[in-house]
């Protein structure tokens, strides 16, 4: 697994529940390491472990944390970058949803070997999508959940009123369930396409 | 031309219509953002744009002679950077420019306040702006971790200089500073140290005793050198210390002599106190006077000079013969 996604869960648990809870639950994954390097290859069994840890440690479901993440990937201030790479999606939240499909050769764009499950969004009725992330459960197990938590944060940012659903998985695809009931429903906050990319330690990209 | 106006605004927001008496009729919304309401229609377009490449072109004729291909220009009254463009005729005897920023659209971006809706949804600047974006992130990334290995490796590379008992130096560390010194020409002197009746102690007082004695010793040697001398243990008892830029015969028989006595008084070790003493053999570099020596033959000098020392009796410092100006002590 790609050392950004393991560095990810780590610096979400140091940033989110600090630094003690960190080391706690490292030692209980049994993990032989003081931190995950962004730029280097983990077995999915290791990231695994350390998240097997936290949801012990945390007493939260699986689930939950990882919405968690979603979440603070896009809202902690440490990764102000990955929230203005998201708004490069669309100028509001509907064309940021028909962008989704981009993301992994986005993400590839940026790093050549971050291969994210493929998505497909399919409209039913106006305001009403349907999310596939296909082979998520092989590759990458919970990222539905992970994507939930990012779609909910990007509505925020761009104001939307949306209600997600995550509705378990078909043919090995995770299914999450999209309605948008306003698209202009708060102000959102500000995207500047100008504004420098400030140096800052990275946790994610 | 007979297309609406809005068709163009939207398509090629950059662009630029020529009538055909070589004056502005219209410009695309973006381009008139960043002209900034300086200049724009009505003007002759060589007072609205400066077409320098692939030559100067300042009237309609010759701008229409370059149609297709491509121009390198700047805006007479908005920001300073070059920009690309294209001209073709526009049927009406007129021409139609249309521009875009090339490589400078990072700066044109910031510099102008601009938003994804001043780019055609076909251009590919936001793409290019994210790319970019995201390569400096993923480059950051990348040199936070160079810089941890390079971290990690120079605490390495400490501990693998450094003698884990005493601190002090150990023998590659002091291989590494002798070839540096010699390869760099450097006058200095070799100092090899050798403790006297150190096996009584370890034998009557226990190795724990004994590494307690080496510890002192070796903060003797510390505090009896300067900072930028290299003090290393490189055998059970034995210590050989660099000076650089030392050669001054008398300056290093009182050195020699200052180790000796106070490596002789008498050192407290739990509730009793314990006596050693050293033997010194001292070898030169004078890369002026003396034909260049290699390392090992310098090391193998000031090792013949301390079994002079120790033939002499013990506690007394020798110098290699070459050098024994003033004589062993």
């Amino acid at each position: 697994m790609h050392g950004l996604i393991a560095r990810t869960l780590q610096c979400f648990l140091q940033d989110t529940y600090g630094q003690t809870a960190w080391q706690e639950i490292a030692h209980n994954a049994d993990i032989d390491f003081a931190d995950f390097e962004a730029m280097l290859d983990y077995e999915t069994r290791v990231v695994e472990q350390v998240l097997d840890a936290a949801v012990t440690r945390l007493d939260k479901p699986r689930e939950a944390i990882l919405e968690d993440i979603g979440t603070y990937l896009i809202t902690h201030p440490n990764n102000e970058g990955l929230r203005r790479l998201m708004r490069y999606g669309g100028v509001d939240f509907i064309d940021f949803l028909h962008s989704l499909e981009d993301l992994p050769g986005r993400a590839r764009l940026a790093v050549a070997d971050l291969d994210l499950p493929e998505l497909e969004l399919t409209d039913s009725s106006p305001g009403q999508f349907l999310l596939s992330c296909h082979g998520s459960l092989r590759d990458l197990p919970g990222f539905g959940h992970v994507l939930v938590g990012v779609l909910r944060a990007m509505a925020d940012d761009y104001g939307a009123l949306v209600i997600l659903d995550h509705r378990g998985a078909l043919d090995g695809a995770e299914i999450v369930d999209i309605t948008v009931v306003e698209t202009d429903f708060a102000e959102g906050r500000d995207f500047d396409l100008g504004a420098a990319l400030p140096a800052r330690r990275s946790s994610a990209l | 031309m007979s297309l609406p106006p809005e068709t163009m605004d939207t398509l090629c927001p950059m662009y630029l219509q020529i009538g055909a008496d070589g004056c502005v009729r219209r410009l695309g919304p973006t381009l008139h953002k960043l002209l900034e309401g300086r200049c724009g229609r009505g003007m002759p377009f060589a007072e609205v744009i400066q077409v320098f490449r692939p030559k100067r072109v300042t009237t309609l004729p010759s701008l229409l002679e370059m149609a297709g291909r491509k121009l390198q220009l700047r805006l007479c009254c908005g920001p300073r950077m070059t920009l690309k463009g294209l001209a073709m005729p526009d049927g009406e005897g007129g021409a139609i420019v249309n521009l875009s920023f090339g490589i400078s659209v990072v700066d044109a971006v910031r510099l102008h306040a601009l938003t994804s809706t001043d780019f055609a949804v076909t251009d590919l600047a936001i793409d290019m702006l994210y790319l970019v974006e995201a390569k400096s992130a993923a480059m950051e990334a990348s040199r936070t971790l160079n810089r941890r290995l390079q971290g990690a490796m120079l605490a390495a590379e400490q501990r693998a200089y450094t003698d884990t008992l005493t601190g002090l130096r150990n023998r590659r560390a002091m291989d590494h500073v002798l070839h540096r010194l010699l390869r760099g020409g450097e006058q200095f002197a070799v100092l090899h140290l050798d403790l006297d009746f150190f096996k009584q102690v370890n034998d009557t007082r226990g190795h724990a005793a004994g590494d307690q004695v080496l510890q002192a010793v070796a903060r003797i040697m510390l505090d009896l050198t300067r900072k930028e001398d290299t003090v290393a243990r490189v055998g059970g008892d034995e210590f050989v210390i660099l000076l650089a830029g030392l050669t001054d015969v008398a300056r290093l028989s009182e050195l020699a002599e200052r180790l000796i006595r106070r490596i002789e008084r008498p050192i407290p070790l739990d509730d009793a106190l314990c006596r050693v003493s050293a033997s010194i053999g001292i070898a030169l570099n004078r890369p002026g006077n003396d034909a260049p020596q290699a390392a090992e033959a310098l090391l193998e000098q000031a090792d013949i000079a301390l079994y002079t020392a120790k033939r002499l009796g013990r506690g007394q410092h020798a110098f290699h013969e070459a050098e024994s100006v003033a004589g062993p002590r």
